[in-house]
This record gives C-alpha cells, sequence and structure tokens, in this order.
C-alpha cells in the first residue's frame, strides 16, 4: 500500500490546476458564454501570483494577485463579447494570444528567480493516518480550495436560486430576460469567476506545481481545461473523473520517462494532448448526454430589447 | 452611465472599411500606454515599433519575407471561418507541412536538382492537408470539438517536429546542434527579388487571387457563406455541410502546409526544432483583420509582419522582450473584433435610470 501514495500525491497535485481551470469555465458556460481564453487567463494567474509572492515574500498574497489577474483580463473579455457582442470564439482567441503574450512580458524579470514554495497545511490528528492521512489531508491550502469548490459549485448549480438563474440565462436567455432576470449582469459575474478560478489554477503551477515561472508554463492545460468541460457534459461531478484521469496521464508519462523505457520524452510529453482528443470523440459519440446538458445559449450573444 | 447598442437597420458600408483602421489607431494608442507603464519612452518606442522597418530597404524585404507564410496561413483559415468551421490548429498544420515537405532533402540529400523542389512543395501541401484532415474527420464522424482538437494537434505536431531534429534527422555533421543537414541547390527555393524574398511571394499572392475568384465567382464560394452564415438555409439547399467542413479544412491545411515547407525550404534553409515564431496564430489574427477577405488579408499580413519586425528592433534598440509582439497582436485583434461591432450597430451612452418611453423595439441578436 505504501508504493501507492507517491502516485496519488502526484496524480492529485497534476490534476488540482486542470481542475480548477474547469470549473470557473463550466459555471462560464452554464450561463452561455464560451471563453476560450482560459489559457490565456492562467497564465496571466501564473505571472501575477508568482511575481506578487515573490515581491512580497508572502505565498498569500501570491494566490491573491492570481485571482486578481484571471478577473482582469476576464473583465476584459466580459466587456467585448457582453458589452459589445463580439464573437465569443474569436474573442477567446484574442484573450489567449493577449494573455500568454503579456505574461511573458510582465515575467521577463522573474525568469530563473526560485520562487516561495507554498507551505502544506497538515490537518492534526486525520494527517497522521496511514496512506489516506498524507493524501487527503497533507497537502497545500490550494487543492483543498479546489476540491471544497467543486462541492460549493455543485451546490450552487443544482440546489440554489441563483443556481436556477444561472442555468435559465445559459439555456434560454430571451426566456430569461423576459422574466426580468439581468441576462447581461449574470453573465458577466460567471465570466469573472471562471476569470478568477483559472487565476487560480496558474496560481497553483507557478506557486504551488513547479515553484518558478517560465513562459508559456500552462502548455495547454487551459486548453485540456476546456476539454474537461465538454467531457464532464456540464456536470461538476463528472469534472473531478475526467481531471484525475488527466492526472494520471500526467503520472504515466513522468513515471515510464523515470524508469527510462525506450520511448522518447517527447512522445510521453505527447499523452495528455492524445488523451484530450480521444476523451473528447469517445464523449461526442454519446450525443444524448451532451444534448441533455449542454447549455442551449452557449456562444450566442444577447442584445436586451429595452 | 450606460452603454447601449442599437441595431442598424442596414449595415454600415462606411464602418466595413473604417473599423480596422480604426482599430490599428486604437492598438497605437494602447500602445502608448502599454510602452509608459514598462518606462520606456513611448513616443520612440512607437517609431521605432511602427515606422523605422520601413525606413531601410532590407527592413522591408523582411516585411515581405515575413508577411508571405502569415499571408498563406490567413487565406485559407479565412476560408474555414466563413464556413463557421473553428480551425485554429494552422501552427501544427505548418509544422506537418513543414516536416513531410524535408523527407527527401534529407533522406535523400542527393537529389537537389530544380525538380525536387516541386516534389518538396507537393509533399508540404500534402502533409498540411492529412494532419487538418482528422480535426475535420474527427468532427464529421463523431462531432468532436474542431477547435480543440485542431489547437491539441498543435502540440503533438510541435514535439514531433522537435523529435525528429533532435533524433533521427539531426544532422550527423552539425556538431550537436538540433538542426537537420542544410538544404542546398534546388532544395531551395529560388530567389524573387533582393536576397530573401523568395517564389514563395508569388505562391502568396496567388492564393490570395484564387481565393477571392473562389468566393466571388464560383457555386463553391456561395456555398461556403450560406453554409457559414445559415447552416439550415444551406442543408435546404442542397449544399452538403460535411462536404465543406473537409474541403475547408483540407483548403486552409495544404496552405499552412505550403507556408511550413517555403519557410524551411526558404529562409530557414533546414528543419530545426521549431518552424515557426507563431505564424499559425497570427494567421488568425490577419484572417479576422482583413475582414476574412483575400484581398483585406494581404494587407492585414503585411500589417502583422510589420509587428513581428517591430517587436525584434525593440528588443534590439531597448532591450524588451520581443513578447511585445504578441501583446500587440493580441490587442489588434481585440480592437478589431470591438470595432465591427460599429458595422451592425450604433453606440449610445445612456444616463442611467432614464427610460425614454414609446420608443421602437429593438432587434435581439
Amino acid at each position: 500500500m505504501e508504493g501507492l501514495e507517491g502516485p496519488l500525491l502526484t496524480i492529485i497535485t497534476a490534476s488540482t490546476p486542470l481542475l480548477l481551470a474547469a470549473l470557473g469555465e463550466l459555471v462560464t458556460e452554464r450561463s452561455g458564454v464560451l471563453n476560450l481564453g482560459v489559457e490565456g487567463m492562467m497564465a496571466v494567474g501564473a505571472v501575477c501570483g508568482f511575481a506578487a509572492a515573490n515581491l512580497t515574500g508572502m505565498p498569500m498574497l501570491g494566490v491573491l494577485a492570481a485571482i486578481l489577474g484571471g478577473m482582469v483580463i476576464a473583465f476584459l473579455f466580459g466587456l467585448l463579447t457582453l458589452g459589445l457582442v463580439t464573437n465569443q470564439v474569436a474573442s477567446g482567441l484574442a484573450l489567449t494570444l493577449f494573455g500568454l503574450g503579456l505574461s511573458a512580458l510582465i515575467g521577463d524579470a522573474f525568469v530563473g528567480v526560485p520562487g516561495p514554495g507554498m507551505p502544506k497545511l497538515y490537518i492534526p490528528g486525520l494527517s497522521d493516518i496511514p496512506l489516506v492521512g498524507r493524501i487527503f489531508f497533507a497537502q497545500d491550502f490550494m487543492t483543498y480550495l479546489a476540491w471544497a469548490l467543486v462541492i460549493a459549485v455543485w451546490y450552487f448549480i443544482f440546489r440554489t436560486r441563483g443556481g436556477l438563474v444561472l442555468r435559465a440565462v445559459g439555456d434560454n436567455h430571451v426566456s430569461a430576460h423576459a422574466l426580468g432576470y439581468k441576462v447581461i449582469r449574470v453573465r458577466f459575474l460567471a465570466v469573472l469567476f471562471g476569470g478568477a478560478c483559472a487565476g487560480l489554477a496558474g496560481g497553483y503551477l507557478s506557486l504551488v506545481y513547479t515553484p518558478q515561472w517560465t513562459p508559456n508554463m500552462t502548455a495547454g492545460r487551459g486548453w485540456i481545461a476546456l476539454a474537461l468541460v465538454v467531457f464532464a457534459a456540464w456536470l461538476p461531478g463528472r469534472l473531478v473523473v475526467g481531471a484525475l484521469l488527466f492526472g494520471a496521464v500526467s503520472y504515466l508519462a513522468l513515471y515510464l520517462q523515470g524508469i527510462g523505457v525506450g520511448i522518447p520524452s517527447q512522445f510521453l510529453s505527447m499523452l495528455p494532448y492524445l488523451t484530450t482528443i480521444v476523451v473528447l470523440v469517445v464523449i461526442s459519440r454519446n450525443r444524448t448526454l451532451l444534448r441533455i446538458n449542454t447549455p442551449a445559449c452557449l456562444g450566442q450573444s444577447f442584445v436586451p430589447d429595452r | 452611465m450606460r452603454i447601449e447598442l442599437i441595431r442598424r437597420p442596414e449595415h454600415s458600408r462606411t464602418m466595413v472599411v473604417l473599423s480596422p483602421i480604426i482599430a490599428i489607431a486604437l492598438t497605437v494608442i494602447a500602445g502608448f500606454f502599454v510602452f509608459l507603464a514598462i518606462g520606456v519612452d513611448p513616443l520612440q518606442a512607437l517609431y521605432i515599433y511602427f515606422i523605422e522597418p520601413l525606413t531601410a530597404g532590407w527592413s522591408i524585404e523582411a516585411l515581405f519575407v515575413k508577411a508571405v507564410p502569415i499571408i498563406l496561413v490567413a487565406v485559407g483559415l479565412s476560408l474555414c471561418y466563413l464556413a463557421n468551421n473553428w480551425n485554429i490548429g494552422a501552427e501544427g498544420q505548418f509544422a506537418a507541412g513543414a516536416i513531410a515537405g524535408s523527407v527527401f532533402p534529407i533522406l535523400v540529400p542527393g537529389w537537389n536538382g530544380p525538380e525536387v523542389m516541386v516534389a518538396m512543395l507537393v509533399m508540404g501541401v500534402l502533409g498540411g492537408m492529412l494532419y487538418a484532415a482528422i480535426p475535420a474527420l474527427l468532427k464529421i464522424r463523431f462531432g468532436a470539438n474542431e477547435i480543440l482538437t485542431s489547437l491539441m494537434l498543435v502540440y503533438v505536431a510541435q514535439l514531433f517536429l522537435d523529435w525528429l531534429a533532435r533524433g533521427p534527422w539531426r544532422n550527423p555533421e552539425g556538431h550537436n546542434f538540433p538542426d537537420s543537414r542544410p538544404f542546398d541547390g534546388g532544395q531551395v527555393l529560388p530567389v524573387l527579388v533582393g536576397s530573401d524574398v523568395r517564389i514563395s511571394l508569388v505562391f502568396a499572392v496567388v492564393a490570395v487571387i484564387v481565393a477571392w475568384f473562389v468566393l466571388r465567382r464560383t457555386l463553391t464560394g456561395f456555398q461556403i457563406s450560406v453554409l457559414g452564415q445559415a447552416p439550415r438555409a444551406g442543408a435546404f439547399a442542397g449544399f452538403s455541410q460535411n462536404r465543406m467542413i473537409l474541403l475547408t479544412f483540407l483548403v486552409s491545411g495544404g496552405l499552412a502546409g505550403l507556408a511550413g515547407i517555403c519557410e524551411v525550404a526558404g529562409p530557414i534553409g533546414m528543419l530545426r526544432t521549431t518552424v515557426s515564431p507563431g505564424y499559425g496564430f497570427t494567421g488568425i489574427i490577419v484572417a479576422f483583420l482583413g475582414r476574412l477577405n483575400p484581398i483585406g488579408i494581404f494587407f492585414a499580413g503585411l500589417l502583422l509582419a510589420l509587428s513581428y519586425l517591430g517587436g525584434e528592433g525593440m528588443q534590439i534598440a531597448l532591450g524588451i522582450s520581443d513578447q511585445i509582439t504578441r501583446v500587440f497582436q493580441g490587442m489588434l485583434l481585440f480592437f478589431v473584433l470591438a470595432c465591427d461591432t460599429l458595422i451592425y450597430y450604433r453606440i449610445r451612452f445612456v444616463r442611467t435610470g432614464q427610460h425614454p418611453a414609446g420608443e421602437a423595439k429593438h432587434g435581439r441578436a
């Protein structure tokens, strides 16, 4: 049993950033907005988090800065797609290109600088339980936050009035507007939440996963998070399964590289991307599941008539 | 205060022409503040970025060298986007074209007569087409989202290229550099003017003209725009959605592949671990800035080529990271999209709390 601990820890740390980013995007898409800028928001979150933690020496301030950074550029996206009804696909791409460039520009001064680590929080008593203790109760604060957020988002979407409004706006914006709900306001909040989560996910990368800054360190994780939302059929519970699957694939790639099988490292690095394609194909064949759960107004702009 | 969008009864023809110009002006203004924020003299920086590259003969030549791959990629992408197929993996198809096109010069180095170039170009186009066929077929057969699959394939292609250039295709006499053997003789594209503007400029111009003709004068072009704007109407007219997905992906993949092989057989002259500074993604911006119109794309391509040169100039003159290029490109796309709203809507500033009574209902999107 002892041998399982290492792999499980790696899987959980590798899946946490995907889970965080995908969770935010899930809420955004539930409101009917498709934000393809997750990769860019993560990159900005990562550099803001690293810069703030490094300049102040306080990792917690880094976490806040990461969230804030993600939200600021998500705000730009909201302004464009909701305020000026621009094409959401194109605006999301613009956000990714801009975010990757901006993060590299800001981070230029921080390349090669060692970052402050994030302390692990040991939950007294529980963290001493063999096997489960180290895995579930001796993580850093952001991992706990991610998993708590899954439950919170699930509860919000399916058990609260606010969640019902969110889904109504995403499924039929004309009716939601006619009922008096502020479609644009709901969507803006959902976009900002998505930005906060993506920023946090980026912060996780630069503060916990590999405590340093390198340009393009997000390495497509924002895009994988987008695929995860489709895989999860917009259901938070399924998101956990998907994120853990990707965590396991990342672990497998590292493991195979470590024991030195005769496969070039580039092919092992391809694994997460190839898995994403396979996962998308498999889920897309299940058309009923997708038809029931896809927000009906996903990607459509709305101009309220007054 | 609140901003209200009012749909124009008819789209504004003035704005169709004006909006890219406004977008460029706004980008320059925003650039002023970006430079201010990173602590350089904004006017000097803007001069180095946008004007200086146009003042010397060699840099105008470089402008065309960089514009060629961007234009080739963007023309293909514009057909895809017009048909509502979101191929964003041109960067991967570019790499696939570069790899496939390099098969002969690397595996049969002795074959360097003028005829080898034809084989290389054909291989490059085929490589890009086959690679673009993957997301197209996955979309047709399984309904898999082409945005995500085409983008994932970018990473796969780049990793594969990295492996080739460091591994089996590395030049044994290359002092351990991760490059292939340098191409020679007929394996290098002939120069057209100056020292580095090659025959590929002709390919780009031909692509622009052919795309323009297809879109304006042929049934296929008509089908592309009908299926893009009103898929149901297209289906009733008997146009095949699936055929169009495959066709637009193959064309855009083929053009990206052509750009890829022209880059390795031209300015680079060998296969390397990376063959593109993001031309595949820049092509997306150019397609939109050029209003998905081939002629517009030609000029947009030159402008975005300028953004690369400007970024390099900044790095040399002021020591600023050349990532500034991507910031500018992202801002430009933001502004282009925002200004396009002006074509269909008028913007009105309304003081909050005042609802003009009895006003006519406006359309909704």
